[in-house]
């Protein structure tokens, strides 16, 4: 079947967008419907999978079949659909609380099982639905409404949770960068496995500023790290640095004189431990990385999956009733 | 009741029905000989039904009351509904046996042990002074000593097996000797022992099996000749087989995906006694059926639902502990309006419980136990091989009103066995579900409703032109949209409610079993054997009793209140505190009685009849 030519208003529902004004969660939506349009894919074979959420409202503004599920359970439900519905293309919403906290046992399963579905996790580091409590990314120390003398608890760091349980495809963009999130998108898309965005996401009402260093157009350029695969590691525009290798930490240099970009490390997808390093540096000096971090190919689960029933039929034939009911031993009565 | 003459010695003594109790150590192989000798009493044309009565651990230290695992068996040339209230002969491989199923022997039964295990040491773990065979402990029964230990060690020593590889063979020198005892054919176990082992193991196995049916027949250990328990002739003509209740729910479910030619979606996390169906499901893979074994319960559950939105049979199974934290994904279920089965094989709660043991008493958290109103259809079988034609009646009524149902089966069933008559084929309906599809010039809505079963359509993702959002958060009428409409929300309550309700024009009337008039037994699930044993019991006895057994728990039939209104008095028996009488007694106002047991084991006949007796 030819996929007709889709503009992004074919992906708008006719639900009104009910987020706060000024949410970073426009953008991410806008790039979403940007993004379905162009994939080559029919619009009734994409499936949106939330759970619960300001993020997770997300289905109900696109015009595909969606899903609005419970809290932090979206990745089962996707791993339902997918398993059984290979050809649907599935994205999961969801966001930090919603994804690392209730629901981080089913996100690490899923990326281990590697379904070829793509999760959209959406970090403001905050729990906004429920009005301002720190969320499992906050940064220790933080005051919200739940930690009026600091937050005492550790932060995950999405990427490296996604690292060590297995993801096969592990990036990081941000709402406002509209291009790079849209090619995150892409990205991800194309790749067969789970793809794994960590899209940093700016609320307004009880996060505001939390990604303000690399989020304004200026700031963006000289504390983002942009990361292309097979390119050296550099970034800023009034002074221009890179990343070196120092025994097994990343040095931040400037460029000039004494370091060429020739001396930067070059980024490899398929590096995990590379990528281990790079999940680890975050400010303080540090250029925040953006883009691919890790890539690997593995077989997809529902491949395997349909494989074996594939398999089971050409071995055993379709399943016959008679046989079935039957079982082993039998004795007539007469 | 006395059937001592039962185990007289004569030649070739005819027997109506034989209740044997096999016990030992959970490593002993009980259950096992147990199904072995089930499967043979199957084959020779008995009518039967079985219990297997296992601890919690796999291994409890051995030799202790804790590790001891029975096996019980009832086996008839007529028809019968239990496993039996009592045994006629116990097996017993240890002390710990011996003394922990003692009180399951009748007086004057006849008791066969390993007197090979009954050294101090022996006695010790099983927390004993004195040897129970010397102090008195078993002189009201004919007891037969075996040194089976050394018996079968000497019989498989010259294949050079391990004295530890030895030992394990002595289960089937016990056995072989209750082969000749009723005058069993070897043949189906040996071709079973051929099929399972291999090498120096089969033989082994074979010639401690072989080692016990010579011994007993050359050694006059039992002073007469064998028994004979002819076969059951009151069987219906047909093709029958020997089927356990989670294997026959699983049989039930992939016939299903047959007849519904859609794929069948079975999501769960190993938990006792439910994983049995995962085991059974897993291998029918060219039926269409796919088994997931989630991250957790609450992922199975979810993963089932995925899978029924994009048109799939999503099915889950579990036990109570797990409903629970499936909980909420079922009212999800509920409110989203998709098929899905909810299999919840019943064990002794509360929390953890009795993990091994039977109950029933998860009716009301099924019933009940979600957020807000959300109305849960609920059937459960009564028998093991019930199971079948429940879980295709499941997904029947599941496809047709969109809705989840819950199975209650239980550990009993579960685990139990009896002979099962072929279904005619034929006779299953065809389910096909019909999707959704797009309809020119016409506006989809995801929430418009079949007048007739208030079913909402099926709109699979991949269909052109119907995309929709569906989801936990309240829908409007018709459209599916999001609403926070007052009346809306009053509206559609009591529309999930109407439809669940509707599923009575599906359930045939109810059957009353003996008097309509006097005192009714109702009962639901496993309690239905012991209840149909007791009132026919209390009939041959002159009593007015009649016996109605609910295969539907929500919505309850329709003529329901009718029936009970023709009896003076309704007692209820089951394995709970008295969970359906609530039930009942809400719904139709009368003073019902409870008969409640909650000890992790099913009803004796005996219980209810002596109740049945005090109440008429
Ligand atoms: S609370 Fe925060 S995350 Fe939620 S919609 Fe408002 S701005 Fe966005």
């Amino acid at each position: 079947m030819t996929v007709p030519v889709y503009k992004k208003k074919d992906f708008v529902s006719d639900q009104v967008v009910r987020w706060c004004p000024g949410c970073g969660d426009y953008s991410i939506l806008s790039q979403v419907q940007s993004t379905f349009a162009g994939l080559g894919v029919l619009r009734e074979n994409f499936a949106v999978i939330s759970g619960i959420g300001c993020s997770s409202r997300f289905p109900y503004y696109m015009e595909t079949y969606g899903f609005h599920t419970i809290h932090g359970r979206a990745p089962a439900f996707a791993s339902g659909l997918k398993a059984t519905r290979p050809e649907l293309s599935v994205w999961v919403i969801s966001g930090d609380g919603d994804m690392l906290s209730i629901g981080g046992n089913h996100i690490i399963h899923a990326l281990r099982r590697n379904f070829d579905i793509n999760v959209l996790l959406f970090n403001n580091r905050i729990y906004g639905l429920t009005k301002g409590q720190y969320s499992p990314t906050s940064e220790v120390g933080k005051k919200t409404k739940s930690t009026p003398f600091g937050s005492i608890d550790q932060p995950f760091n999405p990427i490296q949770l996604a690292l060590g349980a297995g993801g096969t495809l592990i990036a990081r963009a941000i709402d406002v960068d509209a291009k790079h999130l849209q090619s995150m998108l892409e990205t991800s898309h194309a790749h067969k496995g789970t793809g794994f965005i960590e899209i940093y996401q700016n609320c307004n009402i009880f996060n505001d500023g939390a990604f303000d260093e690399y989020r304004g157009k200026g700031e963006r350029e000289e504390n983002a790290l942009y990361l292309e695969h097979g390119k050296p590691m550099v970034w800023g525009k009034t002074v221009r640095k890179g990343l070196i290798l120092e025994g097994t930490t990343f040095k931040v240099v400037e460029l000039g004189e004494a370091y060429s970009e020739d001396d930067c490390c070059i980024h490899d997808e398929g590096n995990y431990i590379q990528a281990q390093l790079l999940s680890q540096i975050n400010g303080n000096g540090f250029p925040v990385p953006l883009g691919v971090m890790y890539r690997e190919q593995r077989p997809t689960y529902e491949t395997a999956f349909q494989d074996q029933v594939t398999a089971a039929r050409g071995k055993l034939g379709n399943g016959d009733l008679e046989a079935l009911v039957k079982g082993g031993d039998t004795w007539r009565v007469s | 009741m006395s059937t001592t003459a039962r185990i007289e010695p004569g030649p070739n003594a005819s027997l109506d029905s034989v209740v044997i109790r096999f016990a030992g150590d959970s490593g002993d192989g009980m259950q096992l000989i147990g199904n072995q000798f089930t499967r043979t009493s199957a084959l020779a044309g008995n009518d039967l039904a079985t219990l297997p009565d296992f601890p919690a651990e796999i291994r409890a230290p051995a030799g202790t009351r804790a590790g001891v695992s029975g096996f019980q068996l009832q086996f008839a040339n007529h028809d019968i509904f239990t496993p039996g209230d009592i045994a006629d002969v116990l097996v017993a491989m240890n002390p710990a046996a011996l003394v922990a199923n003692l009180g399951r022997l009748k007086d004057g039964g006849l008791i066969i042990v390993n007197n090979d295990k009954f050294a101090s040491r022996d006695l010790k773990l099983a927390n004993l002074e004195q040897s129970p065979l010397e102090d008195g402990t078993v002189e009201n029964y004919r007891v037969v000593e075996v040194g089976i230990t050394k018996l079968t060690k000497d019989t498989v020593e010259p294949l050079g097996l391990t004295t530890k590889e030895a030992d394990r063979c002595k289960n089937f020198f016990a056995l072989g000797m209750m082969y000749w005892l009723y005058s069993r054919n070897m043949g189906p176990t040996e071709d079973w022992v051929r099929s399972k082992f291999k090498g120096k193991y089969a033989d082994a196995n074979l010639a401690a099996l072989r080692a016990g049916w010579s011994y007993a027949e050359t050694v006059e250990i039992f002073a007469g000749q064998p028994y004979m328990v002819p076969r059951a002739d009151d069987f219906d003509a047909g093709e029958y087989r020997n089927i356990m209740g989670n294997a026959a729910l699983a049989v039930g479910l992939a016939a299903a995906a047959t007849k519904a030619d859609r794929p069948l979606f079975y999501g769960t996390y190993p938990i006792t006694p439910a994983s049995d169906i995962l085991h059974a499901l897993a291998p029918f893979k060219n039926y269409g059926v796919v088994t997931y074994q989630a991250e957790d319960e609450i992922a199975a559950v979810c993963a089932a639902i995925g899978a029924s939105w994009g048109g799939s049979i999503g099915v889950t199974g579990t036990s109570g502990p797990g409903i629970a934290l499936k909980a909420e994904a079922m009212g999800l279920a509920n409110i989203v309006e998709l098929p899905l089965i909810v299999v919840n094989v019943q064990r002794g709660g509360p929390s953890t419980g009795l993990p091994t043991k039977t109950e029933q008493s998860d009716l009301l958290q099924v019933m009940y136990g979600r957020n807000g109103d959300s109305p849960m259809p609920i059937l459960a079988p009564k028998t093991p091989a019930d199971c079948f034609e429940v879980a295709i009646e499941a997904v029947k009524i599941a496809f047709k009103y969109m809705t989840p149902v819950v199975i209650m089966s239980d550990g009993y069933i579960a685990n139990g066995a009896e002979p099962w008559k072929l279904p005619d084929l034929d006779t299953i309906p065809e389910m096909k579900p019909t999707f959704a599809k797009a309809v020119e010039g016409e506006e989809f809505q995801a929430y418009s409703r079949n007048p007739e079963t208030l079913a909402r359509p099926w709109a699979i993702p991949g269909t052109p032109g119907l995309e929709h959002r569906v989801g936990g958060l309240e829908k409007q009428h018709l459209t599916g949209h999001v609403s926070y409409d007052p009346p809306n929300h009053q509206f559609m309550q009591e529309l999930r409610r109407d439809k669940v309700n509707k599923i009575r024009q599906d359930i045939p009337a109810t059957e009353i079993h003996g008097d309509d008039s006097g005192l009714c037994v109702l009962t639901w699930g496993s309690t239905y054997g012991a209840a149909r044993t007791a009132v026919n019991g209390a009939r041959k006895q002159g009593k007015k009793v009649g016996h109605v057994h609910l295969r539907w728990l929500n919505p309850l039939p329709a003529d329901l209140g009718d029936v009970l209104a023709k009896y003076d008095r309704v007692l209820v028996p089951e394995l709970n505190l008295g969970q359906l009488v609530k039930l009942i007694r809400a719904e139709y106002l009368i003073d019902a009685q409870s008969l409640s047991k909650v000890q992790g084991q099913p009803f004796t006949t005996n219980e209810i009849l002596s109740r049945i007796l005090e109440e008429v």
